[in-house]
């Protein structure tokens, strides 16, 4: 039996969380396919993060550690990706569908000659994957009919692993490394105090019915008072009230907060796609008839206008 | 400089949508251009133009695989100024990513354009997959979920802001290369092709149609091809076996007041 190879991400050095949801999928997988559980880290100075990967029960982390590695780049992660999966004879290579796992994933599967499924929801066989399409209308039950299969899974649906055992850890070489002449220059990174919205306890959002980037200033308080992410509809992201990364939904970040709170969002269905998963829903708008209370635990019918301030100084008064 | 775009007929994504026995049921629906396609399509025809002069200085071949009436996606894609169109008439619901990949390289290979420029995923199959396989077998680099493009001056590498998880990373590539578009790629300045001044101002989001534009659509050329004439083989390496309804969730209570629900949230949910 084949392994299960899940590729691991890194920043800095550091393992990145969303690598603990893949790790999940990974048990799973590994339970039913009978085979081992590989966590691979790839890139620079990355000691750390390999003893990281190995702390929460997999079999063995391999590490391809290299100076031309130091920044991700599909064309050079690919082919180590590859050459690991064959060297470790995986017949399931996963990661989680961040923006890293959607790029690399599908060209290792180009490069294996390997079936993709993405952005998976469930395990349903060795082969057999469900995951969420057409905007989360449907649940498509896919099966990989090639002997490798590549995988992304969607982290919201499976839990993050939780520290237990320790493996070893193996080195392995990276080989010849070829960027085809692309070169990463830079990253502008988004100054963040907040918690990451795809890991934040606490979500509140705004849509259209916000009217302006300035009104948003009222959610940032309410997200700060509960120490949550601050997140947006497609058609705010749109109307430039807000940055497009704050964007959740089906064509932005999946997210499954404990609660998440919907502020002037009618709850278009590739918004409730990326939201409906979380614990606790609460929906404040105008429009009784808004699909955002169809999901909604709690709705409050009324305009922000009158009704935020008042829960900003109730929360206030509780977090205070 | 020559761009291949490709673009796929959907169901219009503000509908919605119904299973019917076990599939989607699009009777009654409107099919639309993808809308990540159609941004690029928009990002296509930006990098071939000067807008000041409102000069077309490059060609946009637009690339649909579909059943026929997909032919009305790649002439409103002509009508918004895209030269040319190729149709690949086939059952899209039947392919996999991984088909779809297979034909683009193939129409890539014959047509040898400066760029593929993608949707970063369709909004039916949410695969997010095609261009980065495509780019996996032409051994092309590759920058997915563009927010910016900038071309150089020498039109031989593009530089591409992508949207990643921490920020925006800032990717070089040498021409030709793969390209795939997020949602900014249509701002106002997001464009950048040394040719149209970078004082100009676009207006948001994808280009309308004019009505000369629409005229003219009619008489651009669209070659039909099939799978069998590009030599791609069209056995799935993905099965969709299923499609089943995802899980309900039940509408909750409405309360009156924000007294009522700050005490639901406390004392009922107790994550407050």
């Amino acid at each position: 039996m084949g392994s299960v190879l899940i590729v691991c991400e890194q920043k800095d050095g550091k393992l990145r969380s969303p690598t603990l949801n893949a790790i999940t999928f990974g048990k799973k997988m590994a339970e039913v396919t009978g085979g081992s559980l590989l966590a691979l880290v790839i890139g620079s100075g990355i000691g750390d993060a390999a003893n990281e990967a190995a702390k929460y029960g997999v079999t063995k982390v391999i590490a391809v550690d290299d100076g031309g590695l130091a920044r991700y780049m599909a064309e050079t992660y690919a082919p180590v990706v590859v050459s690991v999966a064959k060297a470790q004879g995986a017949d399931v290579v996963g990661a989680t569908a961040t923006t890293f796992g959607k790029d690399l994933m599908p060209r290792v599967a180009a490069l294996l000659e390997a079936g993709m499924a993405s952005d998976i929801a469930e395990v349903a066989g060795p082969k057999t994957f469900k995951r969420p399409m057409v905007a989360g209308n449907v649940i498509g039950v896919v099966e990989i009919t090639t002997p490798v299969a590549v995988v992304t899974v969607r982290q919201t649906e499976f839990d993050a692993a939780q520290p237990g055992g320790s493996a070893p850890v193996e080195n392995a070489a990276a080989g010849a490394l070829d960027a085809l002449g692309a070169e990463v220059l830079k990253l502008e990174e988004v100054a963040n105090t907040r918690p990451d919205l795809s890991e934040a306890k606490v979500v509140v959002s705004g849509g259209r019915g916000m009217k302006s980037a300035d009104n948003f200033k009222h959610l940032e308080t309410l997200t700060d008072l509960l120490g949550g992410a601050l997140g947006a509809t497609r058609a705010a992201c749109d109307a430039g009230m807000v940055p497009n990364d704050l964007q959740v939904g089906q064509t932005g970040k999946v997210v499954a907060p404990d609660l998440y709170i919907a502020i002037g969002i009618s709850g278009a269905i590739q918004h409730l796609a990326g939201m409906k998963s979380s614990k606790v829903i609460v929906a404040i708008n105008k429009d009784e008839e808004a699909p955002i209370f169809q999901v909604a635990d709690y709705g409050l019918v009324g305009k922000w206008e009158d009704t935020l301030p008042t829960l900003i100084e109730k929360v206030k008064a509780i977090k205070g | 400089m020559k761009i291949l775009v490709t673009v796929k007929r959907v169901p219009d994504p503000e509908q919605k949508v119904k299973l019917k026995g076990g599939v989607v049921d699009l009777t009654g629906m409107n099919f639309v251009v993808n809308p990540f396609d159609e941004y690029a399509v928009e990002a296509a025809l930006r990098l071939t133009e000067n807008a000041a002069t409102s000069k077309h200085t490059g060609e946009v071949v637009v690339l649909s695989i579909g059943p026929k009436e997909a032919s009305q996606q790649i002439r409103s894609c002509l009508a918004m100024g895209a030269d040319r169109g190729i149709h690949i008439t086939g059952n899209d619901d039947e392919l996999d990513s991984e088909q779809v990949a297979r034909l683009v390289a193939a129409v890539y290979a014959k047509e040898q354009p400066d760029l593929l420029l993608m949707g970063k995923q369709t909004v039916d199959g949410d695969n997010n997959q095609a261009a980065q396989l495509a780019a996996g077998y032409l051994g092309l680099p590759q920058a997915c979920f563009a927010c910016n493009v900038d071309l150089a001056a020498d039109k031989k590498s593009i530089t591409v802001g992508r949207e990643v998880d921490a920020g925006v990373e800032f990717k070089k590539l040498p021409l030709p290369s793969v390209v795939t578009v997020d949602l900014r790629i249509v701002l106002p300045r997001a464009v950048k092709n040394n040719e149209t001044p970078d004082t100009h101002k676009y207006a948001e989001g994808p280009r309308y149609a004019s009505l000369k534009g629409i005229m003219q659509a009619k008489k651009k050329k669209i070659d039909a091809m099939d799978a069998a004439a590009l030599g791609v083989s069209l056995a799935p390496r993905v099965k969709l076996n299923a499609i089943e309804a995802p899980p309900e969730r039940q509408a909750g209570v409405k309360v009156e007041s924000v007294d009522e629900l700050i005490d639901k949230l406390q004392n009922e949910a107790k994550v407050l």
